[in-house]
């Protein structure tokens, strides 16, 4: 078995990501990679292919950092707050091609992509999305009956943050699933960032599971608060501040420059990036993940 | 006249909170539909199992959350799972009774619209798209939409069917699809043929009034009549509720 690679996100993301790949950031609305993401930016990476059911305040920002050529994606909303500013301006000017999918069909392209088969039947009735792009129907070979199916997709890499990882590079989490697993599944090579490396003996005997085996890991960095502005269930909750203030700030493209400039060209790493944070936020948002 | 103290939008929420019966299980939507969804849960309906696209099986949350997938939703749950599982297994399956969704346009035959103004290649306004509505619109006993009217929320149709109503022939053969429509206006259901039909009216509003806020004519029930305005434990407990947002805490924090 090939063990795991420990590396910093900076040399994770130097060793596997290449311009033009598809890629998928994992965690639906909780456990965002956006450590990775940042990493990413700060590399100069180009042309990839962003796949994302939600693309949230990460893509907003990768998008701003011109990475990406087209998003993948089943739902462009700040949750509770309104809309993607970057986004839809990179849509409506055609800066960016989408590809546009349910949220259903998106999980279960990633099932397909994971479970190694060549579509998956999705009954989800038609509709406009569904007609641009004429999806096709399958007739059972058991009893005739017409399924729609959607393909699989598996990205060259997938990228995730977790709770903690074992010394052998096994990955725990706790909290909503989303589409992680089926999305670590999906890819060739699946790089983590996580909260903590832990005793796998105290593992095992807690309330975390197990996301993946080591051996389908590449390679693990350990990234506290790698996961901000979401949350880790237990460690820090959601900074539903920073996702409201975010809106009134990436109405403007200069706004959008001068945060990347501060946050994510400005930093050498996440650890720079939490020390330019307000102190009392992160402690707030410490304790009230305890309650 | 209203309560002057309520907002058109706090009586909509109220009125929708009271399509919801008790201990159904119902697939709730971001917005709207989560605060009324919420209410109907401290008010008359506190065995209703409140279940999220992100994977969130019977969620009893402590205060109003943001997004679908707040902490304050997971911590109280009886269980997270995948979204897979959720959509194939519960979903599709027909185990979810109602499918509570909020859009940008609806029209008479309860298409509903939260993709695009304007023309999908060149839009005038990119909204959020389907995320699991279209699924939800699909699978879900019967669905409740919310949203506020005007012309340009009720248009004579929709730019983009996002989510699938009721086909141009008749009511959904299988008997599922849109079966209410709560506006800041009115309360709406489908007649036979699968047509909007206004059932109640906002204390402030007339038919001639709601029809001017619609873009086709309006089918109308035989006992339309002035809704129920909320009652005080209805008021009270959301008025409590909406102050108890994870922004606002935070802030004050």
């Amino acid at each position: 078995m090939t063990a795991v690679e420990w590396l910093s996100v900076s040399e994770a993301v130097a060793r596997y990501i290449e311009d033009g790949q598809v890629l998928y950031l994992a965690g639906f609305t909780h456990l965002i990679p956006f450590a990775f993401g940042h990493e990413i930016i700060r590399q100069h990476k180009r042309g990839l292919t962003l796949c994302r059911a939600t693309p949230d305040l990460l893509y907003e920002q990768m998008l701003a950092g011109q990475v990406a050529d087209k998003v993948v994606f089943s739902y462009a909303g700040n949750p509770g707050v309104g809309l993607l500013p970057v986004f839809r301006r990179a849509v409506e000017t055609g800066a960016v091609a989408i590809e546009e999918w349910t949220h259903f069909e998106m999980v279960a392209r990633l099932a397909a992509g994971a479970a190694g088969v060549p579509f998956w039947p999705v009954n989800t009735l038609d509709n406009d999305l569904s007609r641009r792009r004429a999806r096709p129907r399958v007739a059972s070979p058991f009893t005739g009956e017409l399924v729609p199916v959607v393909p699989p997709l598996a990205p060259d890499v997938t990228l995730l943050h977790a709770h903690a990882a074992d010394e052998e590079g096994n990955i725990y989490v706790d909290g909503l699933l989303g589409e992680m697993r089926e999305a670590a599944l999906a890819a060739r090579r699946v790089l983590v960032s996580v909260e903590t490396c832990e005793p796998a003996r105290d593992l095992r005997a807690g309330r975390l599971t197990l996301l993946l085996p080591a051996f389908r890991v590449a390679s693990v960095s350990v990234e506290p608060w790698g996961a901000h502005p979401s949350y880790v269930l237990g460690r820090y909750d959601r900074d539903t501040l920073f996702y409201r203030e975010w809106d009134a700030q990436a109405r403007q493209e200069v706004a959008v420059d001068a945060w990347l400039q501060e946050f994510v060209y400005g930093v050498a790493d996440r650890a720079e990036y939490v020390r330019q944070l307000p102190a009392g936020r992160l402690r707030t948002l410490k304790e009230a993940a305890l309650i | 006249m209203s309560d002057p103290l309520l907002t058109r939008k706090e009586q909509m929420v109220v009125m929708a909170a009271r399509l919801l019966r008790p201990a159904e299980r119902v697939l709730v939507g971001v917005g709207l539909p989560n605060l009324a969804a919420n209410l109907a849960k401290r008010v008359h309906a506190p065995d209703l199992v409140l279940i999220y696209e992100s994977g969130i099986l019977d969620a009893n949350p402590k205060s109003l959350p943001l997004s679908i997938g707040d902490p304050v939703l997971v911590r109280d749950a009886l269980a997270t799972i995948p979204m897979l599982e959720l959509f194939s297994n519960y979903l599709q399956t027909g185990w979810i009774d109602v499918g509570f969704l909020g859009g940008a346009q609806v029209d008479c035959r309860g298409n509903l619209n939260s993709t695009v103004i304007g023309p999908y290649e060149h839009p005038v306004r990119r909204l959020a798209g389907s995320g699991g509505a279209a699924d939800i619109a699909s699978c879900a006993r019967r669905l409740i939409l919310m949203l506020p009217q005007d012309l340009r929320h009720f248009p004579p149709r929709v730019d983009f069917v996002t989510s699938p109503g009721h086909p141009p022939e008749g009511r959904r053969p299988d008997g599922q699809g849109p079966a209410w429509v709560v506006t800041d206006r009115g309360l709406y259901d489908f007649d036979d043929e699968g047509r909007m039909r206004l059932r109640q009216l906002h204390p402030d509003e007339t038919v001639a009034t709601v029809q001017k806020a619609t873009g086709w004519p309006l089918a109308v029930h035989p006992d339309v009549h002035h809704w129920a305005p909320p009652t005080d434990a209805e008021h009270e407990a959301l008025r409590r509720l909406v102050s108890t947002t994870p922004v606002d805490r935070q802030a004050s924090a």
